[in-house]
C-alpha cells in the first residue's frame, strides 16, 4: 500500500493538513495533562460562578426527577434515560466552553447536556412529551434532540455513533480554522465500540480539536465495567493512538471544571485530542424501564450519601459564605421553573398530522 | 400541599401492574430516593422511588392488588408542615386518566391514528409539484469525448472550485489518485486540506464525514467500493438520513457518499453487490445511480449542492467507457427525474446504471425484429420518478424492468408494485423483471456470466410481454 511503502510522502501530506505534533518525539507524554491536573485539582470558583453552576446542576436534577414522574404518568413514552447523579460532568465541562465557538455532541442520555448549555427546559420537556412545541417538533423524543443555535449536535441513539460524528465536528472546526473544539461525550459502554478507536486514530493522526469524554457511570445498561472491559481505566485507552488521558472525579464539580480548563488549553494550543475519563454514577436505572437489579440498593445509597455532586457543591457554597436561606430560595426558583416546563409540556398540543411528512428531506425534487 | 402518588408506568408498554409490596407504612417520613413500594410490570419487578420529601399520609391501594391501572392514586404524601393524618384523600377516579389523550397509545389508538394519517397522505399528495426538466443544451454546443471517470472527476473539481466547503475524503483518494482513478489530479489542484487520504476505516470516516456535514461542510466521501460501505451503513442510514427529521428540520446533513457499486468483474461474491435497493428503501436519503457521463457529471454536481444526504452509486465497469459530453459552463441536472434515453411505442424497458446499456442493446436488437422499445433510465432511485415510468407505460402498455442486482426486494420489485397500484388499467401484460440470478456472485467465469443479467435475457422478456416470445 502506498502509505506503508512510502511513509515519507505520507507524512508530508498529513503535515499539510494537520501538522502532527511530536510524532515519534521524546516529549510525548500520555500523563502530562494528568500531572497538570494533579498539581492543582480544584477550580477556584468565585461565589457567583459557583452559585450559577450549582443552579444548573440543581435544574438538571429537578428536571430529571420531574421527567421520571411524567414518565410514570404515561406522559413521556418510549425510552427515557435520566442523568441524575452525573450532573457535575456536563455542568463542569460545558461551563468551560466558549459559546458560539465550540460544539457539543452526546448519546441518548442527553437532557442534562442540553440544560447545561442553557437550552430552555420548556422545549426540552415538551419534546419528551412529544409535542409540537418540543425542540424537535415532537419528532425526535428523549434521545434525539438538537440545537444548532447552541452548537449542540445531539442527541444520538446509536451507542458510539456520536464519537465519530464528533470527530467530524472537530474536523469542521479545523477545516474552517474557527478556533473551536468539539466535546464528544460517550459512556463506558460505548467505549467498547470499534468506531471509537477508528475515530481516536484519525483524530490523533490529523490532530483534530476534540475532547473525548468518557462518562464512566460504572454500568453499560446492566453490565458492569468489570464484566465488559479488559482495560477498565478508560483514560488509558488513547495510549495506542498517542492521545493523552486524564482521570477525573466526575462527582466533584470543581475538579471537573479544572480538568476541563487543562484539557481545553491543550486542545486550543494545537495539541490535538484529549481523552478524559470522568468517574461518575447514575442513581437511576439505565432507562425508566430498568429495575437495576445488577447492583445493590446499598451501593446506590452509598454513592448518594458520600459523593453526591450537588451536596458537594452545596458544602463548597456554604464555605464561601452562602446562606442556607439563599440555597432554599434557589431550590424554590428551580422547582418553579421545572413546574412551569412540565405544565408547558403537558398543555402544549401534539404535532399536526401533516408534520408526519415534513422535514424528511430539505429540498423538494 | 398533599402530593398524590400515582401508579407509575414503568415500561414503554405498561398499562397496569401489580402493587406487590409496600415498603413504607402510614406515618413514615420519606425523602427523595427512598423506595416506597415494589411494583410488578409486564417485564420485571421495579422499585417505586419517592421523588419528594414528606410523610406518608394514606395508603389507598393495599399491597397484593393486581391490575392497578397506570395513573391510579395509590397513596398520598403530606408535605412539609402538613399533618399526615389529616390529608385529604382524593376521590378514587381513574376514569379521567383512562380518557386522558396523553395516556400511552394503545394498539387500537395507534391504528386509528394511522388511518387518520392516510387521509393526510392523500392531502399531501394532492398538491401538484412543478416538474423539473433537464436544461436544454444550446445548439452549437461543443461536444467532447470523455470517460465516465473523467466526467465524475470534473464534476467534483468544478464544485470544489465553486465552494470552499467541498472536500473529498476516502481511501487512496489523494496520493494514489483514487483506487479507480476517479479523483485523479484533485490533490494537485486542491491540496491535502481538501483531498484527504483516510486510513482503512469505513465506519470511522463515514461518521467523520457525516459529522463534518452536520458541522456545515460539504463532504464528498468516497468508498473504494460500496461493498465496504456496509461497515459504515449505520452512519448513512441512522446518522445522515434521519437527522433532519429527528431534529424537526433544524440540523441538515449535506453529505455525498459515492463510489462504485454493483458487480465488477471476477471479484467474487463479497465485492459484487448492488446496494441501490438497500439505500432506496430509506426515507431521508437521495439515491442516484447514473449510466452515462452526461448524467454522472450533471447529477454529481447536483448531489454536492444538495442540502440532503446523497448516496451516489457509480459502476466500475462503466468508468472507462467513453461518452459524448456537452461542454457547458455549469452542467447541473435535476435530481429525481428519469430520462427517456430511447423513444419507442411498443414496450417500455426501465433500467438504471449499467443495465441501461444492456437495455439499449436489447432495444436495437428488438427493432430488427419489429418491436419498438422505449428505454427509461431512472437515474435517481430515490425519490423515484414514477410519473415518467407511468407515462411511458400509458403509451406502450407493456413494461420490463432490467436491473443488475438481485430480484428479491429490488428496484424492479418496486417498479412492478408502482405499475400494479397506479398503472393497472394501462397494462396489457404482466410486468416482468430481468435481474441477476438469486445467488451470491460466483468467481468462475462461466458461472459469473450465468449469474449476471445480459441482453438476450432482456430481449426474451420483452418478447414475452409482447406475446411474441
Amino acid at each position: 500500500m502506498a502509505r506503508a511503502s512510502n511513509p515519507g510522502i505520507s507524512k508530508k501530506s498529513a503535515a499539510a493538513f494537520a501538522e502532527p505534533q511530536g510524532s515519534g518525539s521524546d516529549n510525548f507524554s500520555l500523563r502530562s495533562l494528568q500531572d497538570t491536573l494533579e498539581s492543582d485539582r480544584r477550580y477556584q470558583a468565585t461565589q457567583e460562578e459557583l452559585l450559577h453552576l450549582y443552579e444548573q446542576m440543581l435544574l438538571i436534577r429537578r428536571f430529571e426527577e420531574r421527567a421520571g414522574q411524567l414518565y410514570g404518568l404515561g406522559l413521556i413514552g418510549g425510552f427515557c434515560h435520566l442523568y441524575i447523579g452525573q450532573e457535575a460532568v456536563a455542568v463542569g465541562l460545558q461551563s468551560a466552553l466558549e459559546e458560539g465557538k465550540d460544539s457539543v455532541i452526546t448519546g441518548y442520555r442527553d437532557h442534562g447536556h442540553m440544560l447545561a448549555y442553557g437550552i430552555d427546559p420548556k422545549v426540552i420537556m415538551a419534546e419528551l412529551t412529544g409535542r409540537q412545541a418540543g425542540i424537535s417538533k415532537g419528532k425526535g423524543g428523549s434521545m434525539h434532540m438538537f440545537s444548532t443555535e447552541h452548537a449542540f449536535y445531539g442527541g444520538h441513539g446509536i451507542v458510539g455513533a456520536q464519537v465519530s460524528l464528533g470527530g467530524g465536528l472537530a474536523f469542521a472546526h479545523k477545516y474552517r480554522e474557527d478556533g473551536g473544539l468539539c466535546l464528544a461525550y460517550f459512556g463506558d459502554g460505548a467505549s467498547n465500540q470499534g468506531q471509537v478507536y477508528e475515530t481516536f486514530n484519525m483524530a490523533s493522526l490529523w490532530q483534530l480539536p476534540i475532547i473525548f469524554v468518557v462518562e464512566n457511570n460504572q454500568y453499560a445498561m446492566g453490565t458492569s465495567v468489570k464484566r465488559s472491559s479488559a482495560e477498565t481505566e478508560f483514560y488509558r485507552r488513547g495510549t495506542a493512538f498517542r492521545i493523552p488521558g486524564m482521570k477525573v472525579n466526575g462527582m466533584d464539580l470543581l475538579e471537573v471544571r479544572q480538568a476541563a480548563k487543562v484539557a481545553i488549553a491543550h486542545v486550543r494550543g494545537g495539541g490535538g485530542p484529549v481523552l478524559m475519563e470522568l468517574e461518575t454514577y447514575r442513581y437511576r436505572g439505565h432507562s425508566m424501564s430498568d429495575p437495576a437489579k445488577y447492583r445493590t440498593r446499598e451501593e446506590v445509597q452509598g454513592v448518594r450519601e458520600k459523593s453526591d455532586p450537588i451536596e458537594g457543591a452545596k458544602a463548597d457554597l456554604l464555605k464561601l459564605g452562602v446562606t442556607e436561606e439563599q440555597l432554599k430560595d434557589i431550590d424554590k426558583r428551580i422547582r418553579a421553573t421545572v413546574s412551569e416546563a412540565a405544565d408547558f409540556a403537558e398543555k402544549s398540543p401534539e404535532p399536526e398530522p401533516t408534520e408526519l411528512y415534513t422535514d424528511v428531506l430539505v429540498e423538494s425534487y | 400541599m398533599a402530593i398524590e402518588l400515582k401508579m407509575p408506568a414503568l415500561s414503554p408498554t405498561m398499562e397496569e401492574g401489580t402493587l406487590a409490596r409496600w415498603l413504607v407504612k402510614e406515618g413514615d417520613t420519606v425523602s427523595a430516593g427512598d423506595v416506597l413500594a415494589e411494583i410488578e410490570t409486564d417485564k420485571a419487578t421495579m422499585e417505586f422511588e419517592s421523588i419528594d420529601e414528606g410523610t406518608v399520609g394514606k395508603i389507598l391501594v393495599p399491597e397484593g392488588s393486581e391490575g392497578v391501572k397506570v395513573g391510579t392514586v395509590i397513596a398520598v404524601l403530606a408535605g412539609e408542615g402538613e399533618d399526615a393524618s389529616a390529608v385529604q384523600v382524593p376521590e378514587a377516579d381513574t376514569s379521567s386518566e383512562e380518557q386522558s389523550p396523553e395516556k400511552g397509545g394503545s394498539v387500537t389508538e395507534k391504528g386509528e391514528k394511522a388511518s387518520a394519517s392516510a387521509s393526510t397522505a392523500e392531502l399531501m399528495e394532492a398538491k401538484p409539484t412543478p416538474r423539473k426538466a433537464d436544461p436544454e443544451i444550446p445548439a452549437g454546443t461543443n461536444m467532447v469525448k470523455v470517460t465516465l471517470r473523467e466526467a465524475l472527476r470534473d464534476g467534483m473539481a468544478e464544485e470544489m472550485r465553486r465552494d470552499e466547503r467541498v472536500f473529498v475524503m476516502g481511501e487512496e483518494v489523494a496520493e494514489y489518485q483514487g483506487a479507480y482513478k476517479v479523483t485523479q489530479g484533485l490533490l494537485e489542484e486542491f491540496g491535502p486540506k481538501r483531498v484527504i487520504d483516510t486510513p482503512i476505516t469505513e465506519y470511522g470516516f463515514a461518521g467523520i464525514g457525516t459529522g463534518a456535514a452536520m458541522g456545515g461542510l460539504r463532504p464528498v466521501i468516497e468508498f473504494m467500493t460500496f461493498n465496504f460501505a456496509m461497515q459504515a451503513i449505520d452512519h448513512i442510514v441512522n446518522s445522515a438520513a434521519k437527522t433532519n427529521y429527528m431534529s424537526g428540520g433544524q440540523m441538515r446533513c449535506p453529505v455525498v457518499f459515492r463510489g462504485p457499486n454493483g458487480a465488477a468483474s471476477r471479484v467474487g461474491a463479497q465485492h459484487s453487490q448492488n446496494y441501490g435497493p438497500w439505500y432506496a428503501s430509506v426515507p431521508g436519503l437521495i439515491v442516484i445511480a447514473p449510466y452515462d457521463a452526461h448524467d454522472a457529471k450533471g447529477l454529481l454536481k447536483a448531489a454536492i449542492r444538495c442540502e440532503d444526504p446523497v448516496v451516489f452509486l457509480e459502476n466500475e465497469l462503466l468508468y472507462g467507457r467513453t461518452y459524448e459530453l456537452a461542454q457547458l459552463d455549469d452542467h447541473v441536472l435535476p435530481i429525481g427525474k428519469a430520462r427517456i434515453v430511447r423513444e419507442g411505442k411498443d414496450v417500455t424497458i426501465v433500467a438504471y446504471s449499467i443495465a441501461v446499456g444492456l437495455a439499449l442493446e436489447a432495444a436495437e436488437q428488438l427493432a430488427g425484429e419489429g418491436i419498438d422499445a422505449e428505454v427509461v433510465d431512472l437515474r435517481t432511485l430515490r425519490p423515484l420518478d414514477t410519473e415518467t415510468v407511468l407515462e411511458s407505460l400509458k403509451k406502450t402498455n407493456r413494461l420490463v424492468v432490467a436491473e443488475e442486482g438481485w430480484p428479491t426486494c429490488s428496484i424492479a420489485s418496486e417498479i412492478i408494485a408502482v405499475c400494479m397500484e397506479q398503472g393497472f388499467d394501462h397494462l396489457d401484460a404482466p410486468v416482468m423483471r430481468v435481474c441477476n440470478e438469486d445467488v451470491p456472485l460466483p468467481y468462475a467465469a462461466n458461472l459469473e456470466k450465468l449469474a449476471l443479467i445480459d441482453t438476450p435475457r432482456i430481449v426474451s422478456a420483452v418478447k414475452k410481454v409482447c406475446y411474441k416470445g
